[in-house]
């Protein structure tokens, strides 16, 4: 008796909260629902829920289309952190969220199509869109892009000259690489360097997947260079450079909004469209340093960024 | 597959003891590093142990020290003086070196300690000089529980010293996390196993010391820890 009681009083108040968000209309900023639980699914009720899954720069991702679409006049709420992909998904599937910053070839490889090996932008979106589930679509993608590269210190890039991996194979066998243990034997790890720019290192060191221990072995010179992702704050911080993949090892990792086709109204699709078209590599590695390095507040970060780009 | 035959798939496979990083290279270098942090945790700790059991005293800090030591994550240990202290042999000797004193300590401490002060009073009746009481006496009378904290402490390093992997070091360690970062299960069950089996060497090669330094009087008489 007393645990129905407490539910209608959770209920009830669901519902008042509820309607209170669905009065204010647009305008003022918010948090958004970060407090509620996010697996309580539930229907979104007229409003678009925006999902972030659990670490720093998609929180932040979120952030950004929720005030993007507020701006326009749209009813959005965050649901942020939710957990990894295993667990967002299916609830995107549903509908429970409506949007979440994806980032393409990883959204590809691990949900929709684990045997695809596709590289470029163009050709991961195109399997995308091919292999997704009919409730399903993803939007233009930003060219901001949070890939695995060949990264180095600013003192070896001006040493031998390094913009583009390309540039590494008259003096890759003079040079030690670093990356997660699986660089080892993943296609696109030591394998596909060699496979696709003919280079062969030195050595090897297994460290972590772009982590605090692999940061270290580059900037304190145990590795020459390293596997490091494109949006890590250090290589602002630290003042690395990552090298361009122009043969594509790698998959692309492009920002998308991944969207469920019930909340894909053209005012939410124009929305997030305009959001990417502004969103590069640089201005979100400066935006992941300011909340990572400098726990900055995301929504401040967020707003700042949209005025910057006249869609706050 | 069970655990062993992925283990004994991985192990018997002639071309995992050829070649850089081979099964013979890795099982060298874990010795090597648990070795090196046995020997440090034994100069550190038995002489110790051994001086504050004679002085019957600081019983409290030996017992505190040492559960407090225990309570340190020697992984987290590693991977902070890893990116503190960058690559130094300090980054992962330091964190076995703590994981490997506290069962040396208490139990030279209490061996020493525990010695029966009748056997003590005869020594210094004798005449023996505070040197000669502690170690023609009091150690040899000791002697089964400080081979006990080394046996423990030698088993304990020699498990955990797996982690240097996570530093991009060696040691059998490598194959655990190799195997998983790229979800191969043999090197994984095969490398588990080669830690267990070398953990068994050296508990048999503590039996044997202690058969070898154990006063013939006191055989038979050992304490579990």
């Amino acid at each position: 008796m007393r645990m129905k009681l407490t539910y209608g009083a959770a209920a009830l108040t669901l519902a008042a909260v509820t309607a209170l968000t669905a009065c204010s209309s647009g305008g003022s900023s918010g948090s958004g629902s970060s407090g509620s639980n996010p697996l309580s699914g539930g229907s979104s009720g007229g409003s678009v829920v925006v999902g972030s899954a659990n670490f720093p720069e998609d929180e932040l991702l979120a952030q950004i289309y929720v005030q993007a679409l507020k701006a326009k006049g749209v009813n959005a709420t965050a649901k942020l952190n939710i957990g990894a992909r295993e667990v967002y998904y299916p609830q995107v599937k549903s509908g429970a969220i409506s949007v979440i910053p994806e980032y393409n070839g990883g959204l590809l490889t691990n949900s929709v199509d684990t045997k695809s090996d596709a590289k470029t932008t163009v050709g991961v979106d195109a399997a995308l869109k091919a292999k997704l589930p009919s409730s399903l679509e993803i939007l233009n993608p930003a060219p901001a892009s949070n890939s695995d590269a060949v990264t180095v210190t600013q003192a070896t890039a001006g040493k031998y000259h390094l913009k583009s991996i390309s540039d590494l194979t008259s003096v890759a066998k003079n040079l030690t690489l670093g990356g997660p243990p699986e660089f080892k034997t993943r296609p696109d790890g030591i394998s596909g360097l060699k496979k696709t720019y003919g280079l062969t290192f030195k050595s090897f060191s297994p460290l972590d997947e772009s982590g605090p221990i692999t940061l270290k072995a580059l900037t304190s010179g145990k590795v020459d260079a390293a596997d490091v992702f494109t949006t890590t704050p250090q290589i602002q911080t630290d003042h690395l450079v990552s090298l361009s993949d122009p043969r594509h090892d790698f998959a692309a990792q492009n920002i998308i909004p991944l969207v469920n086709k019930k909340a894909a109204t053209p005012k939410i699709t124009a929305a997030l469209n305009a959001v990417d078209a502004k969103l590069t590599t640089q201005a979100l590695l400066k935006m992941d340093t300011a909340v990572i390095t400098q726990h900055a507040n995301y929504s401040t970060v967020a707003s700042g960024f949209l005025s910057q780009e006249g869609l706050g | 597959m069970s655990f062993f035959s992925w283990a004994w798939g991985w192990i018997s496979n002639g071309a995992n003891w050829r070649g850089p990083g081979d099964i013979p290279q890795q099982i060298l270098a874990h010795l090597e590093y648990s070795g090196l942090a046995l020997l440090i945790a034994v100069v550190v700790a038995v002489p110790l142990g051994v001086a504050l059991g004679h002085s019957g005293r600081g019983s409290a800090v030996v017992t505190n020290l040492a559960n407090a030591a225990r309570a340190i994550p020697t992984l987290g240990l590693l991977i902070l003086l890893t990116v503190l202290a960058g690559f130094s042999p300090l980054a992962w000797l330091l964190p076995l070196v703590v994981l490997g004193i506290p069962p040396v300590l208490v139990n030279a401490y209490e061996g020493v300690a525990g010695v029966d002060p009748d056997v003590k009073d005869a020594a210094r009746g004798a005449g023996m000089t505070t040197r000669q009481q502690i170690l023609r006496v009091e150690v040899p009378c000791a002697m089964p529980l400080i081979l006990t904290g080394l046996r423990t402490s030698a088993v304990f390093v020699v498990a955990t010293a797996t982690i240097a992997a996570y530093v991009g070091l060696g040691g059998l360690g490598r194959f655990i996390v190799d195997g998983l970062a790229s979800s191969q299960y043999g090197p994984v069950a095969g490398g588990a196993l080669l830690v267990v089996g070398l953990a068994i060497a050296v508990l048999i090669l503590f039996s044997v010391l202690s058969r070898v330094l154990v006063p013939a009087g006191l055989r038979g008489s050992e304490r579990s820890e």
